[in-house]
């Protein structure tokens, strides 16, 4: 579980996080949505530790971010973040084993070539291992990394806006092998999402957030609502239910 | 079988190495030397293959790690001013110790071009360049800076001659008396070895790999105080030698990809072999008299510079 305790962050006078306090729960698919600004990278890169708090703790299994060893923390939470943009070309094949290196430092040992294999078949990349990542699509590349950050086998793992740049095919593909590693293998995911049906369509919980501020917090069909989201993005919408799925309609 | 042949090759290059020069030493001979000859071979042309081949190789290493921590395929020793500021600092150590203490050159050498090298290195930083091939460029301009700033000094006190010398990659002044420093590279080349895991997974930027738990400074840092000694261990006993930590990393990558522990050993060897062919190239064509092999070097890395530069652009 990863508890989060009046945490506070400021750039210069901006404020981008602001007491912000919540739970994240163990074995769950968590969604933080909210308008632009409102602090969810931030977040994310707290919890990684990329980024200090100023004040406030965050919890990750019982002890607080900053007294984690840096090697231990990298094998029990792993962090992709948005917009990798790589100059250098490397088989998707390297990219991945890059994930290991918590574990071995770089060597890779069989396990390690087996965490790697597993993870390629994941994503549906194994056959494409070999290939250089400068040739990938966007959606391929993506998937890429998210193999990279399976393999490093980790009991969270954080995903910042895993979407971007993707069209709905890849990204409902995206969204389905998230959705597995919850399901079938118990991981704990937290990610940033823009599109709130996204959200509302595959995760378990939410984290609303709206100027650096916890907005709203809980499972997905308590919190989506057309009064919440409307003060959530000041943006009125309509939220109507297909199949058992809400979907918020804002046109 | 292909490292037999790769062996084989390098040990041809050696033996030819020993052979030629403005006394031809018949292969023969090589293991039966007369007095001369043995002589001929033990302080001359025994030093210039072993300094050719560490050079060579310590360069070009140098060059792809640059590479590998600026994320940049076009920076090199010669590049990020590194060169210059060891120049600098060279000029600067026989201003205020004399010309003779090569221990006052050697240090000067080393703290000017790791300085010289960080500051680049903030440089690009700072300043976010939209362009990866203005890289390359404002570091060629940062060091003829500097460059500048040393031969200003060195005007000034009557050193030019002295410091023209340093900065021109010549192997003709080698001999058993001068070459030891060279030997300094090797625990350097060990060092990038040892950490070349942690150089490899540079490519993945800082935050994700600080998401590894691997500390992004300190292994930034390592790596630019390795390739700044090492590459002044180079210009103060072989000189200058420009392009060859550009060009060998570059051409290897063509076909094999940039992991980096992947292209150590391959870069290593082929910038040993590059140099000594090019050296050996330098010895005959004006024989009995010799070009500097910076020269020769010089020439050919332009070429291929240039070549990927326009590459580069295509793509």
């Amino acid at each position: 579980m990863i508890e989060l305790t009046h945490v506070s962050k400021c750039y210069g006078k901006e404020s981008i996080l602001n007491d912000l306090s919540a739970m994240i729960e163990k074995g769950k698919l968590t969604a933080c949505v909210g308008p632009n600004g409102a602090g969810k990278t931030t977040l994310l890169e707290m919890i990684s530790r990329l980024n200090r708090t100023d004040s406030g703790e965050i919890y990750i299994n019982g002890g607080e971010v900053n007294e984690w060893n840096s090697g231990n923390l990298a094998k029990t939470l792993s962090i992709l973040k948005q917009s990798n943009q790589f100059t250098m070309r490397l088989t998707i094949k390297e990219l991945v084993s890059f994930g290991r290196f918590p574990y071995t430092k770089g060597k890779l040992n069989e396990y390690c070539h087996e965490v790697i294999e597993r993870s390629l078949v994941q994503v549906g990349l194994l056959e494409q291992a070999d290939q250089y990542i400068d040739t990938l699509s966007g959606g391929q590349l993506q998937r890429a990394l998210i193999a990279m950050v399976l393999a490093q086998d980790t009991e969270y793992i954080l995903l910042d806006e895993p979407l971007n740049n993707l069209d709905i095919k890849y990204s409902i593909q995206l969204m389905k092998i998230i959705r597995e590693l919850v399901d079938v293998f118990g991981k704990t995911i937290i990610t940033v999402i823009h599109d709130i049906n996204f959200a509302s369509a595959y995760a378990d919980n939410l984290i609303a957030m709206k100027d650096g501020k916890l907005f709203a917090s809980g499972p997905v069909n308590e919190i989506i609502n057309a009064e919440t989201i409307q003060s959530l993005f000041d943006t009125e919408v309509e939220v109507i239910e297909r199949k058992g799925k809400k979907v918020i309609l804002y046109y | 079988m292909k490292k037999i042949l790769f062996t084989g090759f390098l040990l041809i290059s050696i033996l030819l190495s020993l052979m030629v020069g403005v006394m031809f030493i018949p292969i023969n001979h090589l293991f039966a030397p007369d007095e001369t000859e043995k002589l001929l071979i033990l302080t001359l042309r025994l030093p210039r293959t072993v300094s050719l081949l560490i050079a060579g190789a310590a360069l070009s290493v140098s060059g792809l790690l640059m590479q590998q921590i600026t994320q940049n395929k076009f920076v090199s020793p010669t590049t990020a001013g590194t060169m210059a500021s060891a120049r600098l600092g060279i000029i600067l150590a026989m201003v205020f110790f004399g010309q003779q203490s090569l221990l006052h050159k050697t240090l000067f050498a080393f703290v000017f071009s790791i300085i010289g090298t960080i500051l680049f290195a903030h440089f690009l930083k700072t300043i976010q360049l939209k362009q990866s091939m203005m890289i390359p460029l404002v570091g060629l301009m940062f060091g003829n800076v500097i460059g500048a700033f040393g031969t200003f000094i060195a005007y000034q006190f009557d050193l030019i001659q002295n410091a023209t010398s340093w900065l021109q990659g010549d192997l003709s002044l080698i001999s058993s008396e001068n070459y030891g420093l060279i030997y300094i590279t090797l625990p350097l080349m060990l060092m990038i070895y040892l950490f070349s895991h942690y150089f490899s997974v540079l490519n993945l930027g800082k935050q994700q790999v600080t998401g590894l738990g691997v500390s992004f400074e300190q292994i930034e840092m390592i790596g630019i105080m390795i390739v700044a000694i090492a590459s002044a261990g180079v210009l103060l006993t072989v000189g200058n030698i420009p392009f060859i930590g550009l060009i060998i990393p570059n051409v290897l990558s063509l076909k094999s990809g940039d992991h980096f522990r992947k292209l150590l050993f391959p870069t290593a060897y082929s910038g040993a072999v590059f140099l000594i062919w090019c050296d050996i190239f330098s010895r005959i064509i004006v024989h009995p008299y010799e070009v500097p092999v910076s020269l020769t070097v010089g020439v050919i890395g332009t070429i291929l510079f240039l070549f990927l530069l326009l590459k580069g652009e295509r793509a």
